[in-house]
């Protein structure tokens, strides 16, 4: 009879890459997990502002730092690529979240197409977006230049909708004075980060 | 005004040049100061449009292309011609204004966004084109009502969302049950859009932004013009 085995076969080294937006919350998931088999990597949220450039600044990505790893996931949504970015995934052998954009996949697709549905002029805020807004929002979208253009970029929505991964009072605040300055009023909405952690832990 | 300048004193030349500078900086009262004066100086209203507004946001809109200006900057400059275009639609109207084409546009269902489509309006309009704007959130029954009673050359589409754009397609597949979808030319645009997209819904084109929205049109409708010549003369 083979002696056996009392060792557990090592996790695949992977490799995260994702979003700027999302590597706090990955970083707290890796140290609440133990997750010392995983590596993030993050390309610059701005590049949302441009979203045709993320397919191929994925591509890059992958193809700079995958030796050394098992596999490799991807924390993005589509974010507005049309389908290019699950093709450069398909093509470099990358899994990907599932969802349109981030909103999707902190609340879950259900969830979300029934907040959506309920107002589709609801303009959504993350713990990120919250803590960056005035980089993000005001001075991204030239506000703090042009304060005349907040009609122009703001003036079809009818809410803003603040999605919260780690409930935090400071970051209510912060919600509160976004969602004031937009002219908009603020809902609120628990999202935790179940769905970042599920795909992880089970992908 | 720009640095105080009395645009009263520029000759037509100056002034349609500092128009263009105007434009440029996104400003507003300026633009309308200018077409006024032009326009009390005996132009006629296409000449102002062409010559002042137009060529000015071509420039705008190259450097827009160029990653020289960003989208608040054109958002300004768009705003100081929309500005100047309130002052001469009505005019143009009255002057029998030549006309390209007609247009029905708007954002999908689901889809709240009008940023590009607007822009996209206004450069059509100052193309020469009559463009009906059926605004945001449309279902197709709001497309085929306005197909119906403006009968266009063109039907254009917008979508900023991922999760929207795939409406575009229900647009044109009723459009295909009803046997009218070869009787337009399609257009379809917005960022998350492609020509592979464009492509696989049936669409005529992909607009990249509105200058490409405007060349394209005016494409469209030269071929359309010439076939129908060409059915003429045969």
């Amino acid at each position: 009879m083979g002696e056996l085995s009392t060792s557990f076969p090592e996790p695949p080294r992977t490799l995260v890459i994702a979003c700027g937006a999302l590597a706090r919350e990955f970083l707290f998931l890796k140290e609440r997990n133990g997750w010392d088999h995983m590596t993030i990597t993050c390309l610059p949220a701005k590049l949302h502002n441009r979203p045709q450039l993320i397919p191929e600044a994925v591509r890059e990505k992958i193809r700079e730092m995958r030796a050394g790893y098992d596999r490799v996931l991807c924390l993005y949504g589509d974010c507005g690529t049309g389908g290019l970015l699950d093709q450069v995934l398909a093509e470099e052998g990358a899994e990907r979240i599932a969802g349109a954009h981030c909103y999707e996949f902190f609340l879950g697709s259900p969830e979300f197409e029934a907040l959506n549905d309920e107002d589709p002029a609801t303009f959504y805020l993350t713990d990120y977006l919250v803590r960056h807004f005035e980089t993000l929002i005001i001075k991204g979208l030239g506000l703090d230049r042009f304060p005349q253009l907040l009609e122009t970029y703001f003036g079809n929505y009818n809410r803003v909708v603040f999605l919260s991964q780690i409930p935090d009072w400071m970051l209510l605040e912060k919600a509160e004075e976004a969602a004031r300055r937009l002219g908009l009023p603020l809902v609120v909405r628990e999202t935790g980060l179940g769905g970042i952690e599920t795909f992880l832990a089970t992908a | 005004m720009s640095n105080e300048l009395d645009l009263n004193s520029l000759s037509d030349e100056e002034l349609v040049e500092q128009m263009h500078d105007d434009l440029y900086d996104g400003l507003k009262d300026e633009i309308e100061e200018g077409v006024r004066i032009l326009l009390q100086r005996g132009w006629q209203p296409y000449d102002v449009l062409t010559k002042s507004l137009v060529a000015g946001m071509k420039i705008v809109g190259e450097d827009f292309r160029d990653g020289i200006l960003f989208v608040p900057e054109v958002l300004m400059s768009a705003n100081a011609m929309k500005a100047g275009m309130s002052i001469l639609r009505p005019l143009l109207a009255e002057t029998g204004a030549p006309k390209i084409g007609k247009m029905v546009i708007g954002t999908v269902k689901g889809d709240i966004h009008d940023i590009g489509k607007n822009l996209v309006t206004m450069m059509m309009e100052g193309a020469g084109f009559e463009v009906i704007d059926i605004g945001i959130n449309n279902p197709v029954e709001n497309y085929l009502a306005a197909i119906e009673e403006h009968q266009p050359d063109i039907v254009g589409m917008s979508a900023l969302l991922t999760t929207t754009m795939p409406y575009m397609k229900v647009v044109i597949d009723t459009m295909k049950e009803k046997g009218i979808r070869n009787d337009y030319i399609v257009l379809v645009g917005g960022a998350p859009l492609n020509e592979a997209f464009a492509e696989s819904i049936g669409a005529d084109a992909y607009c990249r932004d509105a200058a490409v929205a405007v060349e394209t049109a005016k494409a469209f409708m030269a071929r359309r013009q010439g076939s129908a010549l060409a059915q003429r003369v045969a």
